[in-house]
């Protein structure tokens, strides 16, 4: 092998198709830039939901005096029935804890409570608020069981599963990632077709001197090799130029993100090294492999 | 060196056989002139020395090796014991005469040190001492032509196979191009020149094989090119 030969080669080829290099290094920067991105949402989503399972959480209201819930008819949970809710909760599996709230406590959280409206909480009198239970779950998947046992319980205004609003907002989450990988395939796919139009106008550039290899008995890596690494370095300056996109987008879009939901799962720098590692490998892999498939079609050995 | 043995070649697409039962045989430091019309079958005996073509029966040997045996991926090797010079030089416009005599070293991946030593010496057997530095488009034809003998031959190839090497060139400067094949052959290549020139196989005097609608009409050694043309 020698490697300064091939490396001119190279060097000779992708400065005559200059216009189609750039335009492959930009298609593979940004294909790969949205995979980056899919992978990063998909790591938020899983380190949220880490976060969060801890917190999930069924909430069971039970009837008070004044209850407006049908299902009440008007009475409060006699003191027999909250034991019976309270040991049929504790029964049911997956449940690790169960923690009774009285009026008075619930009047204090909903007091504290900045996001509720000053009026509303003036207004609102210790006999207004729901008694409740707190169940805490040892696999919030088992949420739906909790809900079960406690709907339709005697005394039982309402049941509140807390993952219900998470999943709205997982929901979310999961068809951005969709979109960005949705995104980055058609992106890979025009890039995919460059590449191949690159090589093919690469390939009868250099015509005259791959027909002079071949008849010289130059070995089919020594003509291919060339070809393949101009698609590879164009591969990896795209990969490049992509990881310089998800810094930003790590430090412009996740991390304002999470400073607006305040949500304490901050996305880490090694999630993003990871992430930049994947792309940069699939981007080369990609522009490789899509040279040695054209080849073999435009430059019979 | 090089054995046909009942070769037919028949392209896709064509009734007529390009080649039909040649067998012929020619050995080590023969010097052959391949005769014929156009389309009587002499590029496609070049070809499928090289293995470009395969033929549709028979069997090629070429220094001693079965070419239907021969796997696609030992094929380049077997061409780096081939040397061909064609009618139209096939030189790269962009690389002077040295670069081009190097080029076909470098991509077999020869040491530098080793082209840097072999590529004066033969572009002075070729007869261009001095003209190392030129451009393809300073050259006459005849000394392009030269360029392109001494890249077939700088690897030192046990075979030489001249394609109408003298067709783009007038008589004069044939003259010349035909002593450095013959300068080639002494050192023991054999080498097989198809061509239309009758006055070079004249004054020749070697092996002459003619070729007519793919098969052999004559072959005869220390022959002339024939009394049709």
């Amino acid at each position: 092998m020698r490697a300064n030969f091939i490396l001119s080669e190279v060097w000779i080829g992708l400065r005559r198709n200059l216009t189609m290099t750039i335009a492959v290094i930009v298609t593979v920067a940004v294909g790969m830039a949205m995979f980056g991105v899919g992978l990063l949402i998909w790591a938020q989503v899983n380190t949220m939901k880490d976060f969060w399972d801890d917190k999930v959480e069924v909430s069971v209201f039970m009837c008070t005096k004044n209850s407006a819930d049908s299902d009440c008819k008007g009475k409060a949970i006699t003191p027999d029935q909250v034991t019976a809710l309270q040991e049929r909760l504790k029964s049911t599996p997956g449940v690790t804890e169960v923690i009774y709230e009285g009026q008075e406590a619930a009047y204090r959280r909903f007091q504290e409570n900045q996001a509720v409206e000053k009026t509303l909480r003036e207004v609102t009198r210790v006999e207004d608020m729901p008694t409740s239970f707190r169940v805490k779950l040892a696999n919030p998947d088992n949420s739906d069981v909790v809900v079960k046992a406690a709907e339709g319980q005697p005394g039982v205004s309402s049941v509140k599963n807390h993952r219900d609003l998470l999943d709205d907002f997982f929901g979310l989450l999961d068809s951005l990632q969709l979109a960005a990988f949705a995104l980055a395939i058609i992106v890979v796919i025009a890039s995919i077709l460059l590449i191949a139009n690159t090589v093919r106008l690469s390939a009868y550039n250099r015509r005259r001197e791959t027909a002079i290899m071949r008849l010289v008995g130059a070995s089919n890596v020594y003509i291919q090799l060339p070809f393949v690494m101009e698609g590879m370095i164009a591969g990896l300056v795209g990969g490049v130029v992509s990881s310089v996109m998800l810094i930003v987008a790590k430090i412009v879009i996740f991390d304002r993100f999470q400073a607006y939901l305040a949500i304490g799962s901050q996305l880490q720098w090694d999630t993003v090294a990871s992430a930049i590692l994947g792309s940069l490998v699939a981007g080369v892999l990609i522009c490789v492999l899509a040279s040695f498939v054209t080849l073999r079609r435009y430059l019979r050995v | 060196m090089i054995h046909f043995d009942n070769v037919t070649k028949v392209y896709a697409n064509q009734n007529r056989p390009a080649l039909d039962h040649v067998s012929v045989d020619i050995d080590k430091s023969e010097f052959v002139f391949l005769v014929g019309p156009s389309g009587s079958g002499k590029s496609t005996f070049l070809r499928l020395i090289l293995k470009e073509e395969k033929p549709n029966s028979g069997t090629i040997h070429v220094a001693g090796k079965d070419l239907s045996r021969l796997s696609n991926f030992k094929v380049p090797h077997l061409r780096r014991r081939i040397g061909c010079v064609f009618q139209d030089f096939r030189l790269l416009p962009n690389k002077n005469v040295y670069e081009n005599v190097a080029f076909a070293l470098e991509v077999i991946g020869k040491p530098r040190r080793f082209i840097r030593k072999v590529v004066p010496e033969v572009i002075e057997l070729v007869g261009l001492e001095g003209k190392a530095h030129r451009m393809p488009e300073e050259l006459s034809g005849g000394e392009q032509q030269r360029v392109a003998m001494a890249r077939a031959f700088v690897n030192r190839p046990m075979i030489l196979l001249a394609d109408e090497p003298t067709g783009n060139i007038d008589p004069a400067t044939s003259i010349g191009i035909m002593k450095v094949l013959d300068r080639i052959n002494r050192t023991g290549t054999t080498v097989v020149m198809a061509t239309h020139d009758a006055a070079i196989v004249d004054s020749m005097r070697k092996r002459v094989v003619e070729l007519e609608d793919g098969k052999i009409v004559r072959d005869q050694s220390r022959g002339v090119y024939g009394q049709a043309y």
